[in-house]
């Protein structure tokens, strides 16, 4: 399963470095989907060619933080205090998909676990988990 | 510190070590890094140096002007592959495994930020790789982290991989 229509996509415009990867959000029959679509200037091996690492990184912290912002209603904007990603498949020439579920939420820490795939949800290109201060 | 008893002579990035200016070829050939405007500072032995110059569009946080974390995570990433190479006797290609990061501060406003990783132990599969990223001061990091990667990541023209090639 991969995002589905294009129609409901909207551009994430409050954080300056989610637009200049140009992430998005989707609301699908499931929850909401965070979406990274292709870029060139998002790529770190052009042979491949591949998604930079880091971009892959960014993009898991944003979707954790989307969905935080989503569940908490906070004031501020949560911040990271770790976050720790694996990487587990190439992530290719094609638009990613990340999904978070807030683990633990406490009074000052939250605890948020995303996965990120492109073609097939059950094939993950790489899965971060990370503490916020809230 | 020696990672593998390897002589620094021996390693495969020898004869780049200490060029003044270092090839920015390392990171100008990666369209994200050129894209963020990244350069590198010093090659070393084991050891990376790179600066991501501050930009507007960098930010996570408009409210307090602060870097966006996943930024960061783009320097270590970029540091910490580069240190690998500077560890490799042969050049081959590698893959990150697995990265953390610990956010020990926010990084200055209007800042540029400076990546520094360092390739403290080497197997023949796998790099373990240690990094910090700073502001003004290198005793001061804003970020600290920890990452492995796989050593010899394409594995297509592995004597395994040919054998199976030709039952398939």
């Amino acid at each position: 399963m991969s995002g589905g229509s294009r129609k409901n996509r909207t551009p994430i415009t409050g954080v300056p470095y989610a637009r200049m990867l140009g992430v998005e959000v989707e609301r699908s029959e499931n929850g909401w989907l965070v979406v990274l679509p292709f870029r060139e200037a998002n790529v770190g091996n052009a042979r491949l060619p591949a998604l930079h690492g880091g971009v892959v990184g960014a993009f898991l912290e944003l979707t954790a933080l989307v969905e935080l912002t989503r569940q908490l209603h906070s004031a501020g904007t949560p911040k990271p205090i770790n976050f720790s990603i694996d990487y587990l498949r190439s992530a290719g020439a094609d638009d990613t998909f990340g999904r978070a579920e807030i683990i633990k939420h406490g009074r000052r820490i939250a605890n948020v676990r995303v996965s990120a795939w492109q073609s097939d949800e059950t094939k993950p290109v790489a899965a971060g988990i990370g503490n916020f201060l809230l | 510190m020696s990672t593998t008893g390897l002589a620094p002579e021996k390693l495969a990035m020898a004869p780049i070590f200490g060029r003044e200016p270092p090839p920015q070829e390392l990171v100008t050939h990666v369209p994200h890094a050129c894209r963020l405007g990244m350069s590198i500072v010093t090659l070393a032995p084991h050891t990376a140096v790179l600066k991501l110059p501050y930009a507007e569009e960098l930010i996570g946080d408009t409210k307090r002007g602060v870097v966006f974390g996943g930024a960061i995570t783009t320097l270590l990433d970029q540091s910490s592959g580069l240190a690998v190479f500077c560890s490799l006797e042969q050049f081959t290609a590698i893959a990150t495994l697995d990265l953390r990061i610990d956010y020990l501060r926010a990084a200055e406003p209007a800042c540029d930020l400076t990546g520094r990783a360092e390739c403290y132990r080497m197997t023949r599969n796998v790099a373990f790789v240690r990094g910090r990223a700073w502001d003004r001061d290198p005793e001061r990091p804003f970020a600290s982290c920890l990452a492995t990667f796989m050593i010899g990541a394409n594995a297509t023209n592995t004597p395994l991989a040919r054998m199976l090639e030709q039952l398939a």
